[in-house]
């Protein structure tokens, strides 16, 4: 009796864009952006635990002064793949096409990405970059490290560089036709009433991002071409042998490459800006100065790159403005970080994982923007050049800072995304496990360069062992504390409590449709008419 | 998007072909460092022409006209960056005296 | 005649919104083009500074007939592409292909123009890469020279030649009667690549040629 009974009412399950259609073509032909951003974040995933390979192996060399469980040349191309992977294929791509694709439209009101074949594209693109990189290791690696030096990489290096190019070249169109994408659906598809100032500041940043990447990107595209032309035809362009000038492929290069790494941390301050306000309970504090600095570290990053050269035999004129102009790239930064502090004031915090990975990302960053300075300055920057100093410092920034804010957003979306919630006991158990063993690996980095250890050697002097063993110590609690979130995470995909539609009582378009979101997103297109972050302030009722 | 006469568009392929006359025939004068600066702007004018007219900048939107900003303020941050090390560098023999 | 271009796909409002749309991307585009280009044109500037005689020697080795003829035909061929927007605009179809097929034509001279270039550059052993003398004196400045040569004007003529092909299909549409004074986007956008295109040589063509020919 009892079965018939539930046969004629089966729990009806809402169509959303995961059940709407069925199939692998329904997937591997979408156009639907909430799709991609899922094929996306699978095929980043992957990525980020090939580099974190390379990474463990990496600690694991380093836990012994000498060389034993790697050659050198085994090791150069560690470190080289390590720096590649997670560079290219996960920290540049991780927040833009995941987040960015899946809650862009929903934030906007709009009903997909303006080019939603050109946003397929891109993920084929990203695909074919990442099968380039994975022959490239298959058939040898790459050995002249993530930044390609010439002549090393056109005349001496003899491991698979052009597959190498070859990969990022493609990964690099992939970039750009996302932020082309984004630029124009930010234009074009914003709903009735949401004015430039009423779009929440992840939008801005993704802009602000997207700009970068359309406007570096191609340099970088020209100056992997002209390495691959003169390494396969033996020409000189970079090779001072045949006439050329080494320094002129680092000008180009890092005049992507740096702002390359603003295209990693503005989208996670994005997220930090969605987050503090919804957990603190306050508008955010100062929301024209966030997003103004937004451009102004897009634009700044592009005046600072020659601080990567400072030792390279650029000239000391040259040196000296660009060292000011790195400095400048501070002040936004700060304001950033003084705006979501002045949020957390006086605001009913609650510690749920996406503020603690958004608490952990302002102080990590703070200590990597402030190091920052330390290097920026010429003096101290002839003394730690190329030691773990800088290691520490930019891995401060990148996995301090962008990893935990692609993991604090992951966090406050997975309901929109899955329509279920995370164990939130497992998900805080990680988010301390990242903290402490992120800290545990690469403050050591911080020491251990200052007191000379040379970055991108396989073995070092047996004073430094100490250090090393507590980073490779960290970076193994760091594993833990990346893996447990994967396992957690398809657990709570299948058999999560459902999240409803705004688990997180959370302001912005996104949290007014169902979770998961129907395949078009909205019904009727929705006018916004109040600013964002507009929570109740306790100030107004005293 | 505004239609443009077809005799817009002869005028300014004529005046094209003439300023490409032009750029070869003061080419053909010896004006020292100012030949480079002259050719410079006789096709910074070409370009400006085909982009206001035959490209319909003229008549597009204030977004059209900062995507161009934009581009050419980026390669203006490229150029003058680069050459800031390039221009300024103290030769090495002049390094040797002190 | 019309199909279904006629509605806008569905995260547009309307068609106008669809086709500004469409026309910001083309832009954007553009913009990462010119900086691809930048970085050559950037390389230019820093070997010229350096290579100052060498680079107006090396110039004098390039065919300045060509160079300005050819600067003419791709003006020419950039008229036909203004003629054929304007053909789909008023809805003019004869304007429209006969514009669309001066381009081709044209642009297909100047491909063919560049390629004699090519094949004296490669005689005269002028082709780093493939034939290059290096026991001439300055070869180390000449060869740079030449590499930016053909790196400058082969990027171009890879773009070039893409439009060509690009511009092929748009005449196939436009001979299918698939554009209206209502829809006519993909004939603006090749359109925009096209004088992209163009402007390009119109700065490649002082900067390579025309180094102190005076002399």
């Amino acid at each position: 009796m009892n079965s018939e009974i539930t046969l004629e009412r089966p729990e009806i399950e809402p169509i959303n864009y995961l059940n709407a259609r069925h199939g692998i073509a329904s997937w591997l032909l979408t156009t639907d952006h909430k799709r991609i951003a899922l094929l996306y974040m699978i095929s980043l995933t992957l990525m980020f635990f090939v580099g974190g390979f390379f990474a463990i192996l990496i600690r694991l060399e380093l836990l012994t002064p000498q060389g034993d469980l790697v050659t050198a040349d085994t090791y150069n191309k560690l470190f080289t793949l390590h720096g590649l992977v997670m560079v290219f294929f996960f920290l540049i791509p991780s927040v833009p096409t995941v987040l960015g694709n899946f809650i862009l439209p929903l934030m906007i009101g709009a009903k997909d990405l303006a080019f939603p074949r050109l946003n397929l594209l891109s993920w084929y693109l990203y695909l074919l970059g990442s099968a380039f990189i994975i022959w490239c290791l298959a058939t040898g690696g790459l050995d002249t490290g993530w930044t390609f030096y010439a002549p090393l990489s056109t005349a001496f290096s003899n491991t698979q560089v052009i597959k190498g190019i070859t990969g990022v070249f493609i990964v690099g169109f992939s970039s750009i036709l996302t932020g082309l994408n984004f630029i124009t659906t930010i234009h074009k598809l914003r709903a009735p009433g949401l004015t430039w100032f009423r779009l929440p500041l992840f939008v801005w940043t993704i802009y602000a991002t997207s700009m970068i990447q359309v406007l570096g990107t191609p340099v970088l595209a020209i100056s992997l071409t002209l390495i691959a032309v003169e390494r396969v035809f033996r020409v000189g362009i970079f090779d001072p042998t045949l006439g050329g000038d080494p320094i002129l492929f680092q000008h180009l290069f890092w005049f992507y490459s740096h702002p390359a790494v603003y295209i990693m941390i503005l989208p996670g301050m994005g997220v930090v800006s969605e987050v503090i306000p919804t957990f603190a309970r306050r508008p955010i504090f100062g929301y024209n100065f966030v997003a103004y600095s937004t451009f102004g570290i897009a634009f700044f990053s592009f005046l600072v790159w020659g601080h990567h050269m400072f030792v390279a035999g650029e000239s000391m004129y040259a040196a000296m403005a660009f060292s000011v102009l790195s400095f400048a790239v501070a002040v936004p930064s700060a304001i950033k970080v003084f705006n979501w502090t002045a949020t957390l004031y006086k605001g009913s915090i609650s510690y749920d994982t996406p503020m603690l990975y958004s608490l952990g990302f302002i102080g990590l960053f703070t200590i990597g923007g402030m190091t920052g300075l330390f290097i920026a300055s010429l003096g101290v920057n002839v003394h730690v050049h190329d030691t773990y100093f800088i290691i520490a410092h930019f891995h401060y920034i990148m996995v301090g800072g962008m990893v935990m804010a692609y993991f604090s957003g992951l966090h406050y979306w997975f309901p929109k995304i899955s329509g279920r919630l995370y164990p939130e006991g497992w998900a805080k158990l990680a988010a301390l496990i990242v903290f402490v063993g992120f800290n545990l690996t690469f403050f050591p980095q911080f020491v251990l360069g200052y007191m000379g250890m040379p970055r991108r050697y396989y073995a070092y002097p047996p004073e430094f062992q100490v250090l090393n063993v507590l980073s490779t110590a960290g970076a193994s609690i760091l594993g833990v504390g990346y893996i447990l979130p994967l396992i957690y995470m398809i657990w709570a995909w299948k058999f999560g409590p459902k999240a409803g539609n705004n688990p997180w009582g959370a302001t912005g378009l996104e949290w007014t449709t169902p979770s998961p979101p129907p395949e078009f997103n909205f019904d009727i297109t929705p006018v916004v008419t109040e600013p964002p972050y507009n929570y109740p302030t306790v100030d107004d009722d005293e | 998007m505004k239609v443009i006469s077809e005799t817009t568009y002869y005028i300014i392929c004529g005046s094209l072909l003439v300023f490409t006359v032009l750029t070869y025939l003061a080419a053909l004068v010896d004006l020292g460092e100012w030949n480079l600066v002259v050719a410079l702007i006789i096709a910074a004018v070409k370009g400006s022409l085909i982009i206001l007219f035959f490209m319909h900048a003229r008549y597009s939107s204030h977004l059209t006209w900062m995507v161009i900003g934009a581009a050419l303020l980026w390669l203006g941050i490229l150029f003058s960056l680069t050459l800031s090390d390039y221009l300024t560098r103290i030769p090495f023999a002049s390094v040797l005296i002190f | 005649m019309q199909k279904a271009e006629q509605f806008p796909e569905l995260q547009y409002r309307d068609l106008d919104q669809q086709r500004e749309a469409a026309e910001l991307g083309m832009w954007i585009f553009l913009t990462t083009e010119l900086l691809l280009f930048g970085g050559l044109f950037i390389s230019y500037a820093v070997y010229r500074h350096t290579y100052p005689e060498v680079f107006a020697e090396a110039s004098r080795h390039l065919d300045t007939v060509i160079g300005t003829v050819n600067t003419g035909i791709l003006i020419i061929s950039s008229l036909g592409m203004a003629l054929a927007v304007y053909g789909a605009q008023t809805a003019k179809r004869k304007r429209l292909l006969f514009g669309l097929i001066a381009a081709i034509v044209f642009g297909t001279a100047f491909m063919v123009l560049k390629g004699i270039e090519y094949y004296h550059h490669y005689l005269n052993a002028e082709f780093p890469g493939l034939r290059f003398d290096y026991s001439v004196p300055d070869a180390k400045g000449k060869q740079v020279f030449f590499f930016l040569y053909f790196a400058m004007t082969g990027l171009h003529a890879i773009h070039l030649t893409i439009g060509i092909v690009l511009v092929c299909i748009i005449l196939y549409l436009a001979y299918r009667r698939r554009f209206s004074p209502d829809y006519y986007t993909p004939v603006e956008n090749a359109v925009l690549y096209w004088h992209f295109v163009d402007i390009i040589w119109i700065f490649l063509f002082p900067l390579l040629y025309l180094i102190d020919v005076h002399k």
